[in-house]
C-alpha cells in the first residue's frame, strides 16, 4: 500500500525484491501471482505502455537515459502530451541547472550525476500520479546526493506520489514519509519512516544492521 | 535557449572514406579511370545502403536477425522486371518523361509488394520467435528457401531481363571519363533516400522513437510508447526499401535471378556490421566503403577482389570492434 501524495521508501537487504517490485508494477517483469492495484484498476496483467498511460513514470536503477539523444530530445520524448511548457521546464531547471546548460548535448556525454538528474527530469517533465524511482543516489558524490534530495523534496510538495527504493540512510530519512521493508519478496514491515529511523532495534531486526551503517 | 555546450560529430569514419578514395587515386594513377571507378563504387555503395538500411534498424530495434532480408530484394527485382516488361513501350521510348512513366511505377510496385510481404513475414514468421536468436536464424533462412521456390513457381527458373529505360542507357563522356548514366541516377536516388532517412530520424517524433528504441526499447515502453507497433512499421519500411534497392540492383545488372537477394546478403551483413548494428549513419558510410573498395580492388587486383570486403570488415573491427558508429544499446 503506497499512500497517495506521500513518498514511500522501499527498503530491504540486497536481493530482497525491491527492484523486482518496481519493475513488476510497471510490467517490465510479470508477477507470478497476486494483484497490483492502482486507483481502482488491477493492472497486474496490463502492458507497460498502458500502465504508463495511467500517469506512472519509472526511473530505473540504470537510469535508462537515451545516450545518443540530446537532453532536449530525452525530455521531449518523455512528454507524452506534447512539448512541455516553459514554466514546467523552468521548474525542472531550477532543480537541475545542468539540464539547461547541456540542453543540446547528447545525454551519453553527461556525468553520472547529470544522467541521474536527466532520468528524474524525464519522469517529472509532465505531472504524474505515481513516480517509481530505483536507487537514485547510487554511485553519486555526496554533493550531488544533497542536490537530488533537495529536488525530490521539492517534488514531494507537488503532491506527486513517489515509491522509491533507496539504500542511502541520509536520503531515506530525509525524504521518506512512510516506509515498507521487504525480505524474500514480501513486505515484512510497513509504517512511518520517522518511527523506523528512531528505532535501532527494529532496524537491526528488519535490515540486519542499523540504517546508520548505510551512510 | 542557447546551448552552452554543443555536441561533436565523429568525423573520422567519413575521413576514412576520403582517405580510401585518395589512396585509390594514388594507386590507380589515371584520374579518368579513378573517376569512373569512384562513381561506380559510390553507386554500388548507395544501392547497398538502400537495401541494408532497413535491416540494420530491424536488428537495432528488436534484436531480430532476419536472414530472409534477401527475399525482399529478390521480390522487388522480379516485380520491377514484370512492370517494366508490361510497360516495355515506355521503357524503350527516347523521352525521359515517358521512361519515367515506366520507371516510377516499377519502383513503387517493387517497394509496395516487398513492404506487404514484409508485413506478412513479420506477422507470421518473425513474431513467434522474438528474443530467440537461433530460432530466428533457422526460421528466416527456411522462409527464404520456401519463398525462393515460390518465386520459381511464379516467374520461372530462368534469368529475367530487367532493361534500363532507353534514356538511362550508355554513358556520359567527359574527356577520357566515362560515367554510366544509370550509376548517376543510383547516386542521386541513394543520397536522396539517405537525406530523407536522416530527416525522419532527426526531425520527427517517430524518428526520435526509433533512435531511442534502438538504444533501450524497455525504457521507451515504460514511457508509454508501443514499441511493437513501431517495430512493425520499421520492418515494413525496411522491406519496402529492400524491394526498391532490389529493383535498382536488378536494373544495375540488367537481369534478375532468384539468387539476386541471397547473393547480396554477404555484402549487406558486412555493411551493417562495419557501420555498427542499428546505426543508419554507420550503414551509409559502411556501404560507401564497401562499394569503393570493391571497385578499386577489382580494378587493381581482381584476384583478391572477392575477399577485399571481408578484409575491410576485419580491419574496421580491429580498429572499432563495435563498428564505425557503435550504438549505446542497453
Amino acid at each position: 500500500m503506497v499512500p497517495r501524495g506521500e513518498l514511500t521508501m522501499l527498503l530491504g537487504r540486497n536481493g530482497a525484491g525491491k527492484t523486482t517490485a518496481l519493475r513488476t508494477i510497471i510490467a517490465l517483469w510479470r508477477a507470478s501471482a497476486g494483484s497490483i492495484r492502482f486507483e481502482s484498476n488491477d493492472i497486474a496483467s496490463w502492458q507497460t505502455p498502458t500502465i504508463a498511460d495511467l500517469g506512472i513514470a519509472y526511473v530505473p536503477e540504470s537510469m535508462g537515459i537515451f545516450a545518443g539523444l540530446t537532453v532536449r530530445e530525452n525530455l521531449m520524448l518523455a512528454a507524452r502530451r506534447g512539448p512541455p511548457d516553459e514554466a514546467r521546464l523552468d521548474w525542472i531547471f531550477r532543480f537541475f541547472p545542468p539540464m539547461k546548460k547541456f540542453w543540446h548535448l547528447p545525454a551519453g556525454l553527461l556525468s553520472g550525476g547529470q544522467k541521474q538528474m536527466l532520468s528524474i527530469s524525464r519522469a517529472i517533465v509532465e505531472p504524474r500520479k505515481l513516480v517509481l524511482i530505483d536507487e537514485p543516489t547510487k554511485g553519486l558524490a555526496p554533493a550531488i546526493i544533497n542536490n537530488l534530495i533537495e529536488a525530490l523534496g521539492e517534488l514531494k510538495k507537488t503532491d506527486t506520489t513517489i515509491l522509491m527504493v533507496e539504500q542511502n540512510f541520509h536520503a531515506a530519512r530525509s525524504l521518506g514519509d512512510s516506509v515498507a521493508v521487504m525480505d524474500a519478496g514480501r513486505i515484512v514491515h510497513s509504517g512511518r519512516m520517522a518511527d523506523l529511523a528512531a528505532d535501532d532495534a527494529l532496524q537491526n531486526r528488519l535490515l540486519g544492521l542499523s540504517l546508520e551503517a548505510h551512510q | 535557449m542557447t546551448p552552452a555546450v554543443v555536441p561533436r560529430t565523429d568525423w573520422i569514419p567519413p575521413a576514412l572514406l576520403l582517405a580510401i578514395a585518395l589512396g585509390g587515386l594514388a594507386l590507380i594513377g589515371n584520374p579518368s579511370t579513378w573517376v569512373t571507378l569512384s562513381v561506380a563504387g559510390l553507386a554500388m555503395g548507395l544501392l547497398i545502403f538502400i537495401m541494408s538500411s532497413g535491416l540494420t534498424l530491424v536488428f537495432g530495434l528488436m534484436d531480430v536477425m532476419n536472414f530472409a532480408h534477401g527475399l525482399f530484394i529478390a521480390v522487388g527485382a522480379y516485380v520491377a522486371a514484370s512492370v517494366m516488361k508490361f510497360l516495355s513501350a515506355s521503357v524503350d521510348s527516347e523521352s525521359f518523361l515517358v521512361n519515367l512513366g515506366a520507371l516510377a511505377p516499377a519502383m513503387l510496385a517493387a517497394a509496395a509488394v516487398a513492404g506487404l510481404l514484409g508485413l506478412f513475414f513479420e506477422r507470421v514468421i518473425i513474431r513467434p520467435v522474438y528474443g530467440q536468436h537461433l530460432k530466428q536464424i533457422l526460421i528466416t533462412t527456411g522462409g527464404m528457401i520456401v519463398a525462393e521456390q515460390l518465386i520459381h513457381v511464379l516467374w520461372g527458373p530462368d534469368l529475367l531481363p530487367l532493361p534500363r529505360p532507353a534514356t538511362l542507357r550508355g554513358s556520359f563522356l567527359i574527356g577520357d571519363m566515362a560515367i554510366e548514366k544509370f550509376r548517376l541516377v543510383a547516386v542521386v536516388l541513394g543520397l536522396a533516400i539517405f537525406a530523407a532517412m536522416l530527416l525522419l530520424l532527426n526531425r520527427t517524433k517517430i524518428g526520435l522513437l526509433i533512435r531511442a528504441g534502438v538504444e533501450n526499447k524497455e525504457m521507451v515502453e515504460a514511457m508509454g510508447y508501443r514499441v511493437r507497433r513501431l517495430f512493425v512499421a520499421v520492418f515494413v519500411a525496411g522491406s519496402a526499401l529492400a524491394g526498391l534497392g532490389g529493383a535498382l540492383w536488378g536494373m544495375y545488372q540488367e537481369s534478375v535471378t532468384v539468387a539476386i537477394g541471397a547473393n547480396m546478403m554477404v555484402l549487406i551483413f558486412i555493411v551493417i556490421i562495419i557501420g555498427g548494428l542499428g546505426s543508419v549513419g554507420g550503414c551509409f558510410v559502411g556501404a560507401l566503403l564497401v562499394g569503393l573498395v570493391a571497385n578499386y580492388v577489382g580494378y587493381l587486383s581482381p584476384k583478391i577482389a572477392l575477399g577485399s570486403n571481408i578484409l575491410l570488415m576485419v580491419i574496421v573491427l580491429l580498429w572499432r570492434p563495435q563498428g564505425l558508429y557503435p550504438m549505446n544499446k542497453q
